[in-house]
C-alpha cells in the first residue's frame, strides 16, 4: 500500500513538473509536432479500423436487443449515444495505450538505461521538459480528435450495416440520431478523452522515465504502464460518468 | 577548480562514498581509479550533479553544487562536457545531429556555423565521413569518439570521462587516450577521468587518485602511484588477487 501511495505521489509530481515546464521556455514546437504526428496521425488508420468494426458490432447487438421490443429503428440513436459518451473515448484511449503508451515507456526506458536521459541533464537540458512535456501535451491534445474519429467511423459502420444489411431506413436512422444525440453527449465524450490522454501519457512517461534494470526492466515497465494506464482509464471513466451522468 | 569536502553517499545499508575529499587543479588531467563497483561512476554522477550526496560539499570554482537550484546548476553544466561510459548518444538522430545538439540548445548559431563546428569537432576525433550514420551503425570505439566530439562541442572548460576505454580493444583504447591527450593540448581544459584501466590512465594523467572503500586511499602523480608502497595501490597496480581489496 505504501509503495502504491508513493508511486501515485511520484506520478503526480511528474505531472506537476510537466505542467510547470509546459509554460516555460524554450518551447519545443518541433518536438510537439513530432509527438502529435506519432500519437495522432499515425494512429488514425488503427482508430478508423477498430471504430468501424465496433460500430458494426454495436449495430448487430443493438438490433438484436431492440428488435425484441419492435424498436429496431432506434439502433442508430443507441449506438450514437454509446459511441459519443463512452465507446469513442474509452476504446480510442485503450488503442492509444497499446500503440503509443507502450512505445513511450519503451523508448524512455531505453533512453534511461543507456544514459541518454543523463546525457540530456548533463548538457543542461531538462529531460522532463524535453522528453515528457511534448508526449503528455501531444496525447492530451490529440486524444479528443481520435475519439471523435473513432465515434464517426463507428457510426459510419453502424449506418452501413443497419441500412444495407439490417434493412433499417436511412432517413429514420439519421433522424433518430439527430433527435437523441445532442452537443452535451459529444462534449462529455471529449472531456473524457482529454482526461484519458493525460492519464495514459503521464503513466507511460513515468514508467519509462524511471525504468531501471536493463532490457528486462524496460519490458517490465512497459507491461506495467499498459496495465496501469488501461485500468486507470476505466476507473476514471466510471467517476467521470458518475459526475456527468 | 573542483573540490570535494567530506562527501558521503549511502544506498540502503551500502556506503558507497564514505568521506571523499580531494581537489582537482584547473587545466589538469586527473583520474579517479578504482575497482569495478568501487563507486567511481557514482562519484562522477555527483560531480555532474546527477546525484546528491547525503552530506558534504562539491565545489566547482567555489560554487557548491549540492542543493543548488536547477537553473543555477544548469548554468554550471553549460561549462561541462561529459563522455558517458557507452557514449550515451541519442539513437534517434544521426552522428552530426548528436554533435549539433548542445549547439542548437545553447547557442544561437546559423545552420552554416553549426555545420562548420560539427565538422570541426568530428574531424578532431577522426570521425569525418560518418556524419549521416546513426549510433546503432557505429562500433563501441566510434560511439565514444562521437561522444567526445559532442562533449567538446561547446568548448567546455571541464570534461568528465566515465570509463572512456571500457570494453574497447587495445588499439581503440590507444586511439581514445591519444585523443584525450591531443584534445587537451589544443586548449587547457580540465579533464576528469574515472577508469580502472591503470596502464592507460597513468600515461595521460597529471594526477591520479585511488578510490577504495569509499575514500580516496591515495593521491599523487603517476610516478608517485607507480612507486607507492601502499598495499591497496600495489594490489591495484599488479592486479593481484591477494591484498586489502577483497574479492567479493
Amino acid at each position: 500500500m505504501r509503495l502504491f501511495v508513493e508511486e501515485v505521489g511520484a506520478i503526480l509530481i511528474l505531472l506537476w513538473r510537466s505542467l510547470i515546464w509546459l509554460f516555460r521556455p524554450p518551447f519545443r514546437g518541433l518536438e510537439f509536432v513530432r509527438q502529435m504526428d506519432f500519437v495522432g496521425s499515425q494512429s488514425v488508420v488503427l482508430i478508423v479500423l477498430t471504430g468501424s468494426f465496433t460500430g458494426m458490432v454495436m449495430a448487430l447487438q443493438g438490433y438484436n436487443g431492440l428488435h425484441r421490443y419492435g424498436a429496431e429503428t432506434m439502433v442508430g440513436a443507441t449506438v450514437a449515444l454509446a459511441m459519443a459518451r463512452e465507446l469513442g473515448p474509452v476504446i480510442a484511449a485503450l488503442m492509444v495505450v497499446g500503440r503509443v503508451g507502450s512505445a513511450m515507456t519503451a523508448e524512455l526506458g531505453s533512453m534511461r538505461n543507456t544514459q541518454q536521459i543523463d546525457a540530456l541533464a548533463s548538457m543542461a537540458v531538462d529531460p522532463i521538459q524535453y522528453l515528457v512535456v511534448p508526449r503528455v501535451f501531444a496525447a492530451t491534445v490529440v486524444l479528443p480528435p481520435l475519439a471523435g474519429i473513432f465515434s464517426f467511423s463507428g457510426m459510419v459502420g453502424c449506418y452501413l450495416l443497419s441500412v444495407h444489411y439490417l434493412g433499417i431506413d436511412g432517413g429514420t436512422f439519421m433522424a433518430a440520431v439527430r433527435y437523441y444525440v445532442d452537443a452535451d453527449d459529444i462534449g462529455h465524450g471529449l472531456v473524457k478523452a482529454v482526461v484519458f490522454g493525460l492519464i495514459l501519457s503521464v503513466i507511460a512517461c513515468y514508467k519509462g522515465f524511471y525504468a531501471t534494470g536493463g532490457a528486462r526492466g524496460v519490458g517490465i515497465a512497459t507491461t506495467k504502464a499498459v496495465v496501469a494506464s488501461s485500468v486507470m482509464v476505466l476507473i476514471s471513466d466510471y467517476f467521470m460518468t458518475a459526475l456527468m451522468f | 577548480m573542483i573540490r570535494l569536502e567530506d562527501v558521503h553517499k549511502q544506498y540502503g545499508h551500502q556506503k558507497v562514498l564514505d568521506g571523499v575529499s580531494f581537489e582537482i587543479r584547473t587545466g589538469s588531467v586527473s583520474t579517479i581509479m578504482g575497482r569495478s563497483g568501487a563507486g567511481k561512476s557514482v562519484l562522477i554522477r555527483h560531480l555532474i550533479g546527477l546525484e546528491t550526496p547525503d552530506s558534504g560539499k562539491i565545489l566547482i570554482d567555489n560554487s557548491n553544487i549540492v542543493g543548488m537550484g536547477a537553473r543555477e546548476l544548469n548554468k554550471i553544466r553549460r561549462r561541462f562536457g561529459v563522455l558517458f561510459q557507452e557514449g550515451a548518444l541519442f539513437d534517434s538522430v544521426s552522428v552530426k545531429e548528436n554533435v549539433a545538439f548542445p549547439l542548437r540548445e545553447h547557442l544561437k548559431l546559423s545552420e552554416k556555423r553549426i555545420a562548420d563546428v560539427v565538422h570541426e569537432k568530428l574531424a578532431l576525433v577522426g570521425m569525418t565521413g560518418h556524419e549521416d550514420k546513426y549510433p546503432a551503425a557505429l562500433s563501441g570505439g566510434m560511439r565514444k569518439r562521437v561522444g567526445l566530439a559532442r562533449a567538446l562541442a561547446l568548448d567546455p572548460e571541464l570534461v568528465f570521462f566515465d570509463e572512456p576505454t571500457s570494453g574497447l580493444d587495445p588499439i581503440t583504447k590507444g586511439v581514445i587516450y591519444r585523443l584525450i591527450e591531443e584534445t587537451h593540448s589544443v586548449r587547457s581544459i580540465t579533464y576528469v577521468l574515472v577508469s580502472h584501466d591503470i596502464e592507460g590512465v597513468l600515461d595521460v594523467s597529471d594526477e591520479v587518485m585511488l578510490l577504495f572503500e569509499g575514500k580516496i586511499a591515495m593521491k599523487g602523480t603517476p610516478e608517485e602511484i607507480r612507486s607507492s608502497a601502499d598495499p591497496a595501490v600495489r594490489q591495484f597496480l599488479t592486479g593481484s588477487a591477494e591484498g586489502p581489496m577483497a574479492i567479493e
